[in-house]
């Protein structure tokens, strides 16, 4: 993985001395909230409902396992004993004080970590495919671009004060597990007709209030154009950003207004004056990125283990969890496992100091000590070797993230909803825990089949609700909390935003809404269907039918 | 006229907590100093605002609450949220004083 130079050591130390000192005037009184809140805000640091927040950056969602044990000692000494990942695949902290949070930032900046733009009118954390760099299906390690966007994005004098916050999102397969189609930008690694590896370049996709799939505005863009096209599209954006109307000013909001034909004029008038200039990555500076990226030592291995097919075959729970938990590799021999932090009825994206601790040892151990952070809310260890998987099974039961619930019903993105935000206007956690235990049983699940559902707390939309197979959205009516079901939505490649099914359902009623839903799928799929494929067919109709009929 | 108490995050760990009676500031609502007319309100968030410049809370901000018994409520289910704690973690806040 990357690691600082001298350059990324002192920016991030140089920003932690200067907080410090913000801080101590903020106690003293010297600063008022007014002119602190833009501080804090530029080093991740929230007010929320019970405490302040601190959301760190994960960059691209990747940690060595000695950033893990520094994020297991910082929930422990300075916060609650745990922490929550998060869609940007970032954590934060739900219990910071804000006298610690200068020294939970040297603490940070130690293992070469921060919280900067990870709020604001800044660039986000830049996220990926978290199977980046092991992926069958990748044509080419998306990270290094990641990185290199990182790098050009952090601290860019031009684009500090961006009409809105912006997030970018990168793949480097065709198979999108990065929601690329939802970002500011998405990139799309695609192959040029003689053969060379480029980027298909999205623009003003999004979600929140207005949620937009983004429209294609380049279908190839070669790499060593990478950062200027970037450039391009955001001078566009700081130029003609809607800074009068908080609610319009992301780019989806431009480029649905002005049009993605005009759009792409403008951004390619912009890049015509700047192509070919300072911002071409220069090849040497590339293959020193890409340098930290390279494959660890992998051995050679036969692509069949009788072992593990043994093991399989003599015990059934572990291969339930294998044929669930664990995608393809592309080296033969080796596997991609993923564990679940959607416990039954746990809350998802949350993890325990304790349970980051032996994330950090079994990373160690059997996977070149890396763990990726998705965005689905679950981590990673993506290099273990095929015959361990069995011994890493038994060790990730015995803390609980062995669920073989990926991509199923009750792997589910929920944001921090009521319980903890400021903005939310209903709970979305104690949702997703009902849902969770209703479907509790796994067989069932497994008959269910591959079933997103996303639960956002209020219409920012946090929790990708625009995007679940199912969605579900918190709504304050009259007081009390309401739900609102959309349906159809998607993420992927082939993504979609849910359609709404209609009124909105009770704290009470929405969890038998959604097995109401289900079931209607069950009896309507035909031929091995996913959910998402039977609502494509039959559209929102029969659902509606069914959940509204006693009405 | 709507009773009413004054909230605000404490400055060191932003700990919810409501404008007493004595002045002070307590983590307990029912503690809370209600404004019953348009004066009481504004006193109180005089003395509330001249806390916040100290500075001891944030952003102090009046909410709506019901008085039976003597005991004070929140008529929001977001301010009664930030009352008690975060409900799927009961062991945090003031529910887990109140058990």
């Amino acid at each position: 993985m990357y690691r600082y130079d001298e350059y990324d050591q002192t920016l991030v130390d140089e920003r932690v001395r200067q907080f410090r000192g913000q801080v101590a005037r903020r106690l003293a009184g010297e600063l008022t909230e007014d002119e602190f809140k833009p501080l804090r805000l530029m080093n991740g640091l929230y007010l929320q409902l019970h405490a302040y927040m601190l959301r760190v950056a994960i960059p691209y969602g990747l940690l060595s396992a000695v950033q893990m044990r520094k994020l297991a000692h910082i929930a422990r000494r300075y916060d609650r004993g745990y922490g929550h990942f998060t869609t940007r695949q970032n954590i934060q902290y739900n219990w910071p004080k804000l006298e610690d949070t200068p020294d939970i930032l040297a603490e940070l900046a130690s293992v070469e970590m921060h919280a900067i733009q990870t709020s604001g009118n800044s660039f986000r954390n830049t996220t990926t495919d978290q199977y980046a760099g092991v992926a069958a299906d990748e044509i080419e390690d998306p990270r290094v671009y990641c990185e290199i966007i990182r790098q050009w994005s952090t601290l860019h004098p031009e684009f500090s004060f961006l009409p809105r916050k912006f997030k970018i999102a990168v793949t480097g397969a065709p198979n999108d597990r990065a929601a690329v189609r939802l970002h500011d930008i998405g990139l799309i690694m695609r192959r040029g007709d003689a053969g060379e590896t480029g980027f298909e370049v999205i623009v003003g996709g999004g979600q929140g209030r207005t949620p937009f799939v983004g429209p294609t505005i380049r279908e190839f863009l070669p790499k060593k154009h990478l950062l200027s096209y970037l450039e391009a599209i955001m001078r566009v954006y700081n130029q003609l950003g809607r800074r009068d109307n908080l609610f319009k000013a992301r780019i989806k909001i431009l480029v649905h207004e002005v049009g993605a034909e005009k759009i792409t004029e403008m951004v390619e008038e912009e890049w015509r004056h700047i192509k070919d200039g300072a911002l071409d990555l220069p090849k040497e500076e590339v293959e020193r990125i890409r340098a930290h990226f390279a494959p660890p030592p992998y051995e050679t291995l036969a692509a069949a283990q009788p072992a593990f097919e043994e093991k399989k075959r003599a015990d059934g729970a572990f291969a339930t969890w294998a044929d669930t938990n664990v995608a393809a590799h592309k080296v033969p021999g080796y596997a991609i496992v993923n564990l679940s932090l959607k416990p039954v009825g746990g809350i998802p994206g949350d993890a325990t100091a304790d349970q980051m601790d032996a994330v950090a040892d079994l990373a160690e151990h059997y996977s070149f000590g890396e763990i990726r952070v998705t965005h689905e809310q679950n981590l990673v260890l993506g290099d273990v070797r095929r015959t361990d998987l069995h011994a890493l099974w038994r060790k990730l039961r015995d803390i609980g993230m062995a669920t073989p619930n990926l991509g199923l019903i009750s792997d589910i993105i929920a944001c921090p909803g009521l319980d903890y935000c400021g903005l939310a206007n209903a709970r979305s956690i104690p949702v997703a825990q009902r849902i969770s235990n209703r479907f509790a049983d796994l067989k069932r699940q497994h008959d269910i089949g591959e079933l997103k559902i996303k639960i956002s707390g209020c219409i920012n939309a946090c929790g990708h609700h625009h995007v679940g197979h199912i969605g579900i959205l918190g709504l304050d009516r009259k007081g009390e909390e309401y739900y609102q079901i959309t349906l159809g939505g998607s993420a992927d490649q082939d993504a979609a935003i849910g359609k709404i099914v209609g009124p909105a359902f009770s704290s009470e009623a929405v969890v038998d809404a959604v097995e109401t839903v289900v079931n209607t799928y069950v009896e309507l799929r035909q031929n091995g269907e996913r959910f998402v494929d039977t609502y494509r067919r039959v559209g929102k109709e029969p659902f509606k039918e069914r959940l509204y009929a006693a009405a | 006229m709507a009773l009413q108490v004054v909230t605000a995050n404490r400055i060191g760990d932003g700990t919810v907590v409501y404008l007493t009676r004595v002045g002070g500031w307590s983590e307990r609502i029912t503690d809370g100093e209600v404004s019953r007319s348009d004066e009481e309100r504004d006193t109180l968030m005089a003395v509330a605002q001249a806390t916040a410049e100290i500075p001891e809370v944030v952003e102090p901000y009046l909410i709506d609450v019901v008085e039976e018994a003597g005991v004070i409520r929140p008529v929001r289910y977001r301010e009664a949220i930030r009352a008690q704690g975060p409900p799927v973690h009961p062991a945090f806040g003031q529910q887990a004083e109140e058990g």
